[in-house]
Order: structure tokens, then sequence, then C-alpha cells
């Protein structure tokens, strides 16, 4: 029988499982989870889950009945991959021939060398989460190194538990390339508010990390001492598995608008690590790490897949999806529609930074997309006028030939 | 077809709007409403948007 293996049982893995058998695929699929625990949501493993003890019935995916009939194999990841031959070598010393192969296996968090071995902290996975959490009580000192979403909100989760939380950063404001300098510096406003500390635009000298005490020294001579360490200084594609392949792994995975890894039949990537062009923003392959993506990814990745493996007959229209993504920090919700990623410049369109507001985000005079501080009601209106901003400049492009511009204002 | 939320759960992320608006609204206060019966037709739409939902809050019972 033709087997598709799926590397990694995250959303990505789950959601692309069901979508191959909803789709009619009467094959084989074996789905490789590198943790021990089903597929279970990521996005309150930094906010809710760090404020109790984190619940893994609470937080893992309701499945599709069709989920269970693939071979879920547990705790096993793939070591090395061979796209020519069809075979996997896997980390419990089995190997594996497949016929079509999805590669889902998600990000990793980032970790300092020197931190590696001690007591430091990240938080991208249910077991790390559970760490930390233990960690957080009232009167931890909390040292957090990154000032990205991740580390945002957990210092936001933390001060509200009653920790002292001082977050340490190369870049100048939080949140700086994602939202820009100007609504980064607003939420920073909101967190010192709150009681956070910032030591920002500043490397780190040197630095000491236990399990109980931690204490970085800052290239001005500042120090910071504390607890608790927790490394959130973004994530990288877990691709190891895949060199030998001759395939660029600078960012993920290379993929076309159908989700083949630089177009080869039969092997597709989703969710984090797959690096695609999207005709709503331009034809550059960019990575995504957004909730909907792993879903939207997953379904377009099991049509390509039973494309080329059956007689199957897909849909050939322009993959498309709407970039989007939150983050809940106190009672703020921010919440993006588009690509903030491509903007150059921010400009505030209602409201105000300290408050609410609706802020959009322009590549020369064209919006590629909005954020919203708070301002619920105006969610649905403000996402329809960015579809409908992209889909105008996908029918009469101003800026084809522009290079892409590195990052938001 | 029934289409239940647990409003307890639910945040009001409008992932569900987005997936399935015929069904799913949100109100002048930012509050989600939805429709508790909905015609077949929507059962596409509606089981997208109860994947998409980010704390897992929408159920179809039968």
């Amino acid at each position: 029988m033709a087997r598709i293996v799926v590397v990694g049982g995250s959303l990505g893995g789950l959601r692309v499982t069901e979508g191959l058998y909803a789709a009619g695929w009467d094959g084989e699929v074996v789905v490789l989870s590198a943790e021990e625990h089903a597929p279970y949501t990521r996005p309150p493993l930094s906010k809710a889950a760090l404020t109790a003890a984190p619940d893994l019935a609470t937080l893992a995916f309701k499945q599709r009945p069709e989920a269970g009939r693939a071979e879920w194999r547990y705790g096993v990841s793939a070591v090395s991959c061979d796209l020519d031959a069809r075979t996997l070598r896997l980390s419990d010393g089995t190997d594996l021939s497949w016929d079509g192969l999805v590669a889902a296996t998600g990000v990793e968090a980032r970790r300092l060398p020197e931190v590696v071995g001690t007591g430091g902290h990240v938080v991208r996975t249910y077991d790390d989460c559970r760490a930390l959490q233990e960690r957080l009580t009232t009167g931890t000192r909390l040292v957090v190194l990154g000032a990205g979403f991740i580390g945002s909100e957990i210092a936001a989760t933390a001060v509200r538990l009653g920790c002292e939380v001082d977050v340490v950063a190369l870049d100048d404001v939080p949140m700086q390339a994602p939202l820009g300098r100007e609504v980064g510096a607003a939420i920073q406003r909101r967190h010192e508010r709150e009681g956070v500390r910032f030591h920002l635009g500043r490397g780190i000298a040197s630095f000491t990390c236990g399990t109980d005490a931690t204490r970085v020294t800052l290239e001005d001579g500042t120090k910071v001492e504390g607890d608790v360490l927790v490394q959130a200084i973004g994530s990288a594609p877990a691709t190891s598995w895949l060199a030998g392949n001759d395939l660029d792994l600078t960012d993920g995975l290379v993929c076309d608008n159908d989700l083949r890894i630089e177009g080869r039949r039969g092997v597709v990537a989703v969710g984090d690590v797959a690096r695609f062009p999207n005709p709503l923003i331009d034809d550059v392959p960019r990575r995504v790490e957004h909730w909907q993506m792993p879903m939207d990814t997953a379904r377009r990745a099991a049509a390509t897949l039973l494309s080329d493996l059956t007689a199957a007959v897909v849909d050939t229209a322009p993959f498309a999806p709407l970039p989007s993504f939150w983050s809940d920090q106190y009672d703020l919700r921010v919440q993006s529609f588009g690509s903030l990623a491509v903007a150059d410049r921010a400009e505030v369109l209602e409201g105000d930074l300290d408050d609410e507001a609706v802020v959009g985000y322009f590549r020369g005079d064209d919006l590629v997309g909005a954020l919203l501080l708070g301002m619920p009601r105006q969610m649905v209106r403000v996402r329809k006028m960015v579809v409908a901003a992209l889909a105008q400049r996908q029918e009469c492009p101003r800026d084809r030939d522009a290079p892409a511009a590195g990052g938001a204002a | 077809m029934r289409v239940d939320v647990d409003m307890d759960v639910c945040q009001n992320y409008g992932q569900c709007v987005f997936a399935a608006p015929e069904v799913f609204d949100l109100d002048d206060a930012g509050d989600l409403v939805y429709q508790g019966e909905v015609d077949d037709a929507s059962r596409t739409d509606v089981e997208a948007a109860v994947m998409a939902c980010p704390v897992q809050a929408i159920a179809i019972p039968d």
C-alpha cells in the first residue's frame, strides 16, 4: 500500500493527516511526533497556561475521526531523509520508506549556547511551559531575554502573577521587527505601567545562569539579577533532518505556491517551516508563523500530495491565505491582518496608541496590513478593509518590480 | 444541524467569523453572536470554524 509519512505531530501534521483522508487518500499515513504528547495548542503556553498548572487535556486538539486512521508514532523523530531514494532514518534506529512526504517539523526555540545545560528556560512545548509555570510565584525575580511576542507575553503574565520582571533585548522597543518602533514603544509603556523593567538596545557582555540564580551584565555595565531566566530569542525552523538533499535550508523549506518543496513531486511542507510565495503579497517565498497557517497550508498540501500521488483533480486557484496573528498582553488584544512584515511605514488610522487604535501598514502608497490595539468591534471591518486592499493590489500591482522591504517602519 | 459554542471558553478571537460569516458574527461590543441551528449547506464552513477556533469553544453536537 502506498505510504505518506508526515514528519511532525503538531497542528500542521494533524490537519494534513485529516485532510489527506478527508480528500480521499486510501493508503497509509504514518505520523512521526518528536513529542510524547498528542497534538496540543501552543498560543496559551506563553499566556493563560503559565498562570496555573497547564492541563494537557484542555490544551489537546479535538481531532476529526480521520486522524485515527493514521499510525501515530510518539517520541520518534526523523534523523535524516533521502529524497531521491524516498527513505527516512528515524531516531529509534529504524528506516521508513515513503511515497509521499510532508515536512511539518515546525520551529524550535533558539537557545544561547551559554544557557544550554543550565537552569535557563524556553517556552515552546507543553513541558517547557510546565517547567516555567512551577517557578512563577509571587516575588520571583524573572529575567526575560528577548522582547518579541513570546517574551512580551511571558513578561505580562509573570508580572500579573506578582513576579518582578526584567526584560533584556537587543531591539530598541518590544516587538520592533513585526510592529514597528512607534507601536512597540506604546506597548512598552503599557508594560512599564504594570511594573515591567526594560533593558533594551544593548547586547549582553556576560552572564551566568543557574537553576536558582541568574546574573546578566550588559555592554554598558548594567547588571540585571534574577532567580529565573527565560530565553525568548526567537525560533529556528527544524530542517536539519533534510540536510544532504541539496535543498536551500537557510530559512525553512522553499516551496512553490502548491507547497511542494523546491518543486519536487510528492514532497510538501506545511506550517511554520513552509516558505512559500503568497500572491496576496508578492512572489517572495516567506515563512509565516501564524495560528491559521498550519490549517491553511495543510489543506493545500494535502490536495497537492493527492494530485501528485493519485489521479485526483485538485484546486488550481492560487494559494493566497490571509496572514493574521494576535497577541494578548494584560487586557490588551493585539490583532493583525495582512503582511506587516513587508511594510515600510505604519500610520495610526483611528484612535490613540496609548488607548485603543487601528494602525495601517503601508508599502509605498499601498495598504498591506493593519493592526488593532483593542477595538474589538472594528475587527471585522478592518479585516475586510485589508482583504479589499490586497485584492486590489493583486489586480493592478503598482510595485511589482519594487524590491521587498525589510520590515515595518 | 446544531452549533454549540461554550461561551465560558470563547474569548472572541473572531476566527469563526472569518471561517463561517453566515453563522458567526461579533456584535457591537465585540462579543460573539451565532446561530445555534443552521442549514446543512454551512457544514463545511462550520467545520472550518471548529478547527480555526484557538480555544476550541465550538462543537457540532450531532
